[in-house]
C-alpha cells in the first residue's frame, strides 16, 4: 500500500501481534460496554447527554468553579497551587518534594503527568519515582509510553512482559499472567512502603465539596495514600464538576464506558489530609489545578472537547484505532479523542499533528458512544478545516489537489456534462484517469462499472400515475 | 510577572467572554443514573447480597462461615478493628492484633474493619477516615473483612454520596483490587485485597 500519512505507515508496519493485541483488547471493550449500558438502563442516552451537559455548563463557568473549587480545598486544609504551563507544573511538584525533604514518590497512572513529562523531570532532578498501575509500572521498566488511555498497554503481551520482569531481575521467565501480577505486587508493596510522597490525578472535581474523585481498578491510588506523608494530586482545570450529586451520575458512567463495569472497583473521594486520629495517610494534601493549553482549547470552536472524563470508549469503537493502534497518534492522547485534543494542546506543534483529524472515516462511532456526548466528529471536521487554513505541513500530504472537483461540484452544468460523460470511465485505464484524486481512489479501491447517468432523463420523461 | 493563578484566571476569562450566551445548568432527577435492578429483591440486604456475588466480592451474616473462609485460605492471623474484635474473638483457629503494626504488613492475611455504609444497587462498600481504624488494615492485608450495619444498607450511589459528610477519605470498594492490564485477563488481588467480604450485622 503506498501511503503518505504517518498513521497509516504505523499501522501497516505494526506486527502481526500488536495488531491483534490492539484489536482485540479493543472489540472485548466496548462490547462490554454494550452490555453494561444495555442490562442497566432503558435509555442510556439519557445519561449520556444530561453528563454532557453538566460539563459543558461547568467548562463555560470556569472561573466561577475553579475559584469555587480554591476555596473549598482550602477550607478542607489543603493547599492549592495553580500551573500555567508544563515547565510550571513540573516544577511545582519538585518544589514541594524539597520543600519537605522527599526523596521518592509512588504515583498512580494520570495522562497529565504524561503531559508535562513529569517521571523525566523529576528522575533527572535525582528524584525516585515508581508507577504502580501495573501497566504504567511495565511501560516504565520498558521505557515505553501508554498506547490507550484506559489500558496502557494494550499493545504488549504477556511474552514481552515476562521477557522484562526477567531482565529487571523480578524473578525468572514466567509468562502466567498471576505470577506476573503477584511478582508486582510483592515488588511494588515495598515502594509504597518507602516513599515519601504519594501524587496522584483526578477523575473528577467536586467545587462545591472540595473533593476529587479518583477512579480505578487496581486500588493503587489507595496505597499512594496509606503509607506516606504527602499526597499530591494534579489535575487539570477542566475536571471540575459542580457539587458531589453530580458524582453520582459521572461514576455511573465512566465505570460502564470505560470498562463495562457498573462502577470502577475503587472511588475515592479525598478531600484534605487525614484526620488527626487516622494512623495512616498524607498529613498533607497539594492539588496543582494545570492548564498547559487548556484555556487555549477552551477559546477555540472545540471547546467541546474539554468535557472528556478519559474513559476511552471512544478508541475502542474507532476502527481507525483498532487498525493502528495508540502510538500511531504519535501525542499523549490517541484515538478519536486524542485526534482533537492533541493538536490542540501541542500549541504552535499543531501543524505536525494536523494529519490526525483526517485519521477518521467520520462514522459517528465515538459520538455515539461519548459518555458526555462529544460532538467528535464535527470537531474533526472543525479542526480539518483549520488545518487547511494555515497550510499546515502534515495535513497536506498525501492529499491529492481537489479544486478541480469543487468546481465541478459548484457549476450545475458542468456537472451534468459530467455525469453524461460518466461512462466513459469505464473504459480509461485507472492511470490515465486525469485527477488525482480519482487516481488515488482507484489506488486502492476498484469502483463499480458506471451505469448511471440516465436517471434525471428517466425523472423528466416518467408519466404520472 | 502576574502569578500563574491570575494568568489561568484570566485566560478563562478571555476565552469565555466571546461567548453570546453561556450553557444552563441541566435539571435531573435522582432516578436518573439509577441502575434497574437485576431481579425482584424482598430487601435492601437481598439486593446487596445479589450484587455483591456480582461484582465478585463475597456476602457473610454468619461469624463461623467467615472463619471456614479464613481458614481455606491459609489465613489464619489478621488485624481486626479494636470495636469489632468482640464479633470475631471466639473463632477457633483465628487469632488478630488489634492495634497495626507496620512491620507486620504481610503477616496479617485478613484485616476487619468497619464499613459506613453498603450500596444495594452495586455491591459496593464505602469506608470512611472516621470509620476506618487504619487505612492498611483495609487495604494490604489479602482478605478484607467489611463490617456493615444491616441498617447502615442504602439503596443508591447517590444516597451513598449524600451521606459523604465532611470525611476527608471516603472509599467505594465495589469488589477484590483487580487487573486485566495483561492482554485482557482479569487478574484479583493487584495490591488491596484479593478477597473482600462484606460482613452484615
Amino acid at each position: 500500500m503506498k501511503t503518505k500519512q504517518k498513521i497509516d505507515t504505523v499501522a501497516r508496519d505494526l506486527s502481526d501481534e500488536v495488531h491483534e493485541a490492539n484489536f482485540i483488547g479493543a472489540k472485548m471493550k466496548s462490547e462490554r460496554r454494550y452490555a453494561a449500558l444495555g442490562r442497566d438502563y432503558a435509555d442510556p442516552d439519557k445519561l449520556r447527554e444530561t453528563a454532557g451537559k453538566i460539563k459543558q455548563h461547568t467548562l463555560e463557568h470556569l472561573d466561577q468553579y475553579l475559584e469555587q473549587a480554591e476555596a473549598s480545598f482550602t477550607r478542607n486544609g489543603a493547599k492549592v497551587h495553580f500551573a500555567f504551563d508544563e515547565t510550571a507544573a513540573r516544577q511545582k511538584v519538585l518544589d514541594i518534594m524539597n520543600e519537605k525533604g522527599c526523596k521518592s514518590m509512588v504515583k498512580s497512572k494520570s495522562m497529565l503527568t504524561e503531559e508535562i513529562h513529569l517521571l523525566d523531570f523529576l528522575e533527572k532532578s535525582g528524584k525516585e519515582v515508581v508507577e504502580t498501575d501495573l501497566g504504567e509500572f511495565i511501560l516504565q521498566i520498558d521505557g515505553d509510553h501508554p498506547s490507550h488511555i484506559v489500558t496502557p498497554i494494550v499493545h504488549k503481551n504477556r511474552r514481552g512482559i515476562a521477557k522484562s520482569f526477567e531482565r529487571e531481575g523480578l524473578g525468572e521467565y514466567n509468562d502466567d499472567p498471576e505470577t506476573i501480577t503477584r511478582r508486582a505486587r510483592a515488588h511494588l508493596r515495598q515502594k509504597y512502603l518507602d516513599a515519601d510522597v504519594g501524587l496522584t490525578g483526578a477523575n473528577f472535581v467536586s467545587a462545591e465539596s472540595g473533593r476529587i474523585a479518583i477512579v480505578t481498578n487496581e486500588g493503587n491510588a489507595r496505597f499512594c495514600m496509606a503509607a506516606n506523608k504527602v499526597h499530591i494530586a494534579m489535575v487539570g482545570i477542566e475536571k471540575i464538576v459542580p457539587t458531589d450529586r453530580d458524582l453520582a451520575l459521572f461514576l455511573n458512567l465512566i465505570g460502564r464506558s470505560g470498562t463495562g463495569q457498573q462502577l470502577t472497583v475503587y472511588n475515592q473521594f479525598i478531600g484534605g489530609p487525614k484526620r488527626p486520629e487516622q494512623p495512616h495517610g498524607p498529613e498533607e494534601m497539594h492539588i496543582i489545578f494545570v492548564d498547559n493549553r487548556r484555556t487555549e482549547v477552551l477559546a477555540s470552536d472545540c471547546r467541546e472537547i474539554l468535557r472528556c472524563i478519559r474513559c476511552g470508549a471512544c478508541l475502542n469503537v474507532c476502527p481507525i484505532y483498532r487498525q493502528s493502534g495508540g502510538h500511531a497518534y504519535r501525542s499523549v492522547y490517541p484515538g478519536p479523542v486524542g485526534a482533537v485534543l492533541s493538536p490542540l494542546l501541542a500549541g504552535n506543534r499543531f501543524p505536525q499533528l494536523a494529519d490526525l483529524p483526517k485519521a477518521s472515516s467520520l462514522c459517528g462511532a465515538c459520538n455515539e458512544v461519548c459518555p458526555v456526548n462529544i460532538p467528535i466528529p464535527d470537531l474533526l471536521l472543525r479542526l480539518r478545516d483549520k488545518a487547511k487554513r494555515e497550510g499546515a505541513s502534515e495535513a497536506m500530504k498525501g492529499t491529492p489537489k481537489l479544486g478541480m472537483w469543487a468546481t465541478l461540484c459548484s457549476q450545475p452544468s458542468m456537472w451534468k456534462t459530467a455525469l453524461t460523460m460518466g461512462h466513459t470511465m469505464n473504459y480509461i485505464p485507472t492511470q490515465l484517469v486525469p485527477h488525482p484524486s480519482a487516481q488515488s481512489w482507484q489506488g486502492t479501491r476498484k469502483l463499480p462499472k458506471f451505469q448511471g447517468g440516465d436517471f434525471r432523463k428517466w425523472f423528466k420523461n416518467r408519466k404520472k400515475k | 510577572m502576574s502569578s500563574d493563578r491570575e494568568k489561568i484566571f484570566s485566560a478563562i476569562r478571555s476565552a469565555l467572554a466571546p461567548l453570546p450566551e453561556r450553557a444552563a445548568k441541566p435539571d435531573w432527577d435522582n432516578k436518573l443514573p439509577v441502575s434497574r435492578p437485576a431481579g425482584d429483591f424482598d430487601t435492601l440486604e437481598a439486593q446487596l447480597a445479589d450484587k455483591l456475588a456480582f461484582a465478585s466480592s463475597r456476602y457473610y451474616n454468619d461469624s463461623q462461615k467467615l472463619a471456614e473462609l479464613l481458614l481455606s485460605e491459609d489465613s489464619a492471623f489478621g488485624y481486626c478493628d479494636p470495636e469489632l474484635a468482640p464479633l470475631f474473638d471466639k473463632l477457633e483457629g483465628i487469632t488478630f492484633e488489634t492495634e497495626y503494626d507496620e512491620s507486620k504488613i504481610d503477616e496479617y492475611r485478613f484485616g476487619i474493619t468497619k464499613a459506613t455504609a453498603a450500596v444495594a444497587e452495586s455491591g459496593t462498600l464505602m469506608f470512611t477516615d472516621r470509620d476506618t481504624s487504619a487505612r492498611l488494615g483495609a487495604l494490604a492485608p489479602w482478605i478484607h473483612v467489611a463490617v456493615v450495619k444491616k441498617q447502615d444498607i442504602v439503596a443508591t450511589v447517590g444516597e451513598a454520596i449524600s451521606k459523604f459528610g465532611d470525611d476527608p477519605s471516603i472509599i467505594f470498594a465495589t469488589g477484590p483490587s483487580k487487573t486485566a492490564d495483561v492482554e485482557g485477563i482479569l487478574i484479583e488481588g493487584v495490591h488491596g485485597p484479593g478477597i473482600q467480604v462484606a460482613f452484615v450485622v
